[in-house]
């Protein structure tokens, strides 16, 4: 398992061969890429910010989970912080499985799960001049305070 | 008893900081941390969400949670890795 945060671009083919057994017919990658647009307005830019530590160890506690319960070989998580443009890719993940069908179910899991619970936010720059911290998802901890 | 909060991403903008040290009684509670926490957002406290998202030494935690000396306490924003 190798599961790392980076501000330098992410060396996807790395990850792949990373991953990689003889016992694995599959390898399946992931890249989630900075897209032009959001909710209508057009983006210029993105800046991640993370609280690197934790987002490392849930990182890491996240693929521990998703590795008991499907039937997959190594797994790889990095995700890029920093500013980023538009065609940057922010998040791969590669994971390796003996059948692809494993590897499709744990890659999902894994980035659903990357996205609503790992402490990683971005602020996006509009094209016309505005910028602002993006609408995230509340964690889904029963540890939340109660209204 | 003193303990580390730390504010990230649209909290640190509400704060105004990065990092504050919290003095407190022995025995304080999480959720006692949150009121005095809550306190000193001044009139940025009607933009915090009701329901904050707490973080004790990198786990996300209860508010029952009874915090000790040199803990490190986060705030923890909606996230929107990916």
């Amino acid at each position: 398992m190798y599961c790392i945060v980076t501000r330098d671009p992410i060396d996807t083919a790395g990850l792949l061969r990373r991953v990689r057994s003889d016992a694995d017919g599959a390898v399946l990658i992931f890249a989630g890429v900075v897209r032009d647009h959001h909710e209508g307005r057009a983006v210029e830019a993105l800046a991640y910010e993370v609280y690197e530590e934790m987002a490392v160890e849930k990182i890491e506690m996240i693929c521990k989970e998703v590795a008991s319960r499907f039937e997959v070989g190594e797994l790889a998580v990095a995700h890029r912080v920093g500013e980023l443009t538009v065609g940057d890719i922010s998040v791969v993940i590669a994971v390796a499985a003996p059948h692809r069908d494993a590897a499709y179910k744990a890659s999902r899991e894994i980035i659903e799960r990357v996205k609503g619970e790992v402490p990683i936010w971005k602020r996006e720059r509009y094209s016309d001049g505005g910028e602002v911290w993006r609408d995230g998802a509340v964690p889904d901890v029963p540890e939340a305070e109660k209204p | 008893m003193r303990v580390k909060c730390l504010f990230f991403a649209a909290y640190r903008d509400i704060f105004g900081a990065e990092q504050i040290d919290l003095e407190l009684p022995e025995g304080s509670t999480l959720g006692a941390l949150i009121e005095d926490v809550r306190a000193r957002a001044g009139v940025c406290a009607a933009v915090l969400p009701r329901q904050l998202v707490v973080a004790v030494n990198r786990e996300y935690a209860p508010v029952e949670t009874v915090l000790r000396d040199g803990d490190e306490v986060a705030l923890i924003p909606p996230v929107a890795g990916g």
